[in-house]
């Protein structure tokens, strides 16, 4: 067994749901962290109380402009990580924390939060509230085969990896209005009804084959746009998707 | 790439349960399936397009039952949002081994959401079988409403069946008589989305299958999946179905290849076309988004 990455989630404004998902693999997490990934930082998790160098480095919440040390740390998670991943709808869009007006106990000052991206460079979007197990699992052994793996698990990552990348340099704005601008007026829906299946929160329903949008339930967690097969597809892996099952299925055993 | 897709064998198949053939498009393939899965515990219950309070118009349901199945069968040439309870399927539902039906862009949304669950919580190895129908372009609902009723003439709640073949939209109704339309005049009524869809045959489900290639009342079966193999071995073992070699039918699989080499070679132009559709003020074209190579 080759030697291990290093994987470190750093919690910002978030709720721990991005966490809690980590450990929603249950054995999976165990499997990895045998075999695959040390945690090297992590609230509850791991006793390390400063920001370590890591390989990949999970940021969960968005930034509080208004916390210093959210920021500081932020920027140093950057800084010691080669990879860095906004993982969960608050870090890559602000999510739930773009509806913040300040005036909470016990920060009244802090207002301002916004995706990490307005901060710092991200590599890599995981989208949802909360995200989900199961894609973080495979973004973990993606990043695994990308950094340790031959060649041709190497090409396999980065074939994989290559949209959520894409995704984070798209942009740290997301909402279910992403459906009307980016897929609907584009001519590109054909009315699976994915993004009404997906959204966490059942603010998309289909109409006669389309997705319409209650906005006021919309939290922006990006998930709906990401997960629809017409705001990316990419061939080159998805013909291939029996065998990448199996593949992430045999490292998971 | 191989239009066709990847697949392990393609067959003509009739299914020879008479209840299903009775209701069922073409040859019942699709609904027998799921009903010996279920019958099997290979599937606790299938994504299929159900009926709804307006006539032809479908509404994703969880069938649990071959009643259910029943009620289900035959084409709507309207959408079927079928993935909107992919997730609800394994949830309210409780499903831990989930069938699902769709046209080829519904299979590849499968394939996203098991591969990329970004929000699909515990879906991914809970797709049990997923059964793909070949798929030309489909139709709004007002689309559909509009063919039937303007051009054939005919009130949608009359309509036994609607078919696709030789070159005509077709509308049996209730009392016996027949109205057809060309299908060339359809062209202006297909939802936008299909223009820029690359794939025929549903390349990416377990099995899938349509009435091209075959005679009447037959089907063209493409077994693809180590899943669907097992699936089709078993439902074949347990007499099913008949069958015949693909290369023993007419019109046969070079009618399926050419189809769905017509269909890709339109389409891939519409995509390209899209990366010169404007101008921009230098001089030089201004793209439209192309979802086949960045979000
Ligand atoms: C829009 C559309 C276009 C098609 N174009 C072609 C074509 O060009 N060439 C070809 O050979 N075949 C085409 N088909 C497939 C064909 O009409 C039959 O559905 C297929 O042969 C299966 O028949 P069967 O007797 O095996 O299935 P059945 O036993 O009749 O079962 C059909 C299953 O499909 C489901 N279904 C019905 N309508 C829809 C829908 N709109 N969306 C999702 N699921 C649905 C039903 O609920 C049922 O479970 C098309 C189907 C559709 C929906
Ligand atoms: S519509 Fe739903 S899935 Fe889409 S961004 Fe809003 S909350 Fe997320
Ligand atoms: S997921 Fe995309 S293609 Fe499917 S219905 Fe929603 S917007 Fe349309
Ligand atoms: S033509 Fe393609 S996009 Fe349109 S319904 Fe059929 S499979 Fe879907």
């Amino acid at each position: 067994m080759a030697e291990k990455i290093t994987i470190g989630e750093l919690h910002l404004s978030g709720c721990t749901g991005c966490l809690v998902t980590l450990a929603d693999n249950y054995e999976g997490l165990f499997k990895l962290l045998d075999d695959y990934a040390d945690l090297v930082y992590a609230l509850t998790l791991v006793d390390v109380r400063h920001v370590p160098e890591m390989d990949v480095c999970l940021v969960e919440g968005s930034c509080c402009l208004n916390d210093k040390i959210s920021v500081e740390e932020l920027k140093e998670a950057r800084e010691k990580s080669k990879v860095l991943v906004a993982y969960g709808g608050c870090a890559a869009y602000g999510n739930i924390t773009r509806f913040a007006r300040g005036g909470q106990w016990n920060q009244p000052g802090h207002e301002a939060y916004v995706p990490i991206s307005e901060v710092v460079d991200v590599d890599l979007y995981i989208p949802s509230c909360p995200p989900c197990p199961q894609q973080v699992r495979n973004v973990a052994v993606m990043a695994y085969l990308l950094l340790k793996g031959n060649d041709e698990q190497k090409n396999l990552a980065t074939a994989y990896l290559t949209p959520l990348m894409q995704l984070a340099q798209r942009g740290n704005e997301a909402c279910g209005c992403d459906l009307m601008y980016d897929v609907i007026n584009q001519g590109l829906c054909m009315g699976c009804g994915t993004c009404a299946g997906t959204c966490p929160v059942r603010a998309v329903t289909m109409e006669y084959g389309k997705p319409n949008v209650n906005r006021d339930l919309c939290i922006k967690c990006g998930a709906c746009y990401s997960q629809c097969p017409r705001s990316w597809f990419n061939f080159d892996v998805m013909n291939n998707y029996e065998g990448i099952m199996d593949a992430i299925k045999g490292a998971m055993q | 790439m191989d239009v066709l897709g990847n697949y392990k064998s393609v067959i003509s198949a009739r299914s020879t349960d008479k209840d299903i053939t009775k209701q069922s498009q073409d040859g019942g393939i699709i609904t027998t399936l799921f009903a010996y899965a279920l019958e099997e515990g290979i599937i606790d219950g299938a994504i299929v397009a159900g009926p709804s309070e307006e006539p032809w118009k479908p509404e994703p349901v969880v069938a649990t039952t071959k009643a259910e199945l029943l009620a289900a069968a035959g084409t709507r040439y309207t959408i079927s949002p079928n993935l909107y309870l992919i997730k609800e399927a394994t949830r309210s539902y409780g499903l831990d081994r989930v069938g699902i039906v769709g046209t080829p862009c519904q299979m590849q949304a499968v394939r996203k959401a098991q591969l990329y669950p970004i929000g699909m919580r515990d879906v991914d190895d809970k797709i049990a079988l997923a059964l793909g129908i070949f798929c030309m372009e489909n139709l709004s609902y007002q689309a559909l409403e509009a063919i039937v009723e303007d051009h054939c003439n005919q009130k949608m709640e009359s309509v036994k069946k609607m078919d696709i073949g030789k070159g005509k939209f077709t509308v049996y109704t209730e009392r016996g008589a027949v109205s057809q339309m060309p299908l060339k005049l359809i062209h202006k009524y297909v939802q936008p989305g299909c223009n820029v869809c690359l794939d025929y045959v549903a390349n990416l489900a377990d099995i899938s299958s349509g009435s091209v290639g075959s005679p009447d009342g037959w089907s063209t079966v493409f077994v693809r999946s180590m899943k669907g193999n097992a699936v089709w071995d078993g439902a074949i073992a347990a007499g099913c179905f008949e069958t015949k070699p693909m290369d023993q039918v007419k019109p046969g699989l070079d009618l399926v290849t050419k189809l769905a080499t017509e269909k890709i070679t339109k389409n891939q132009k519409n995509v390209d076309a899209r990366k010169t559709f404007g101008l921009k003020a230098d001089g030089t074209p201004k793209g439209l988004r192309n979802p086949y190579e960045t979000p």
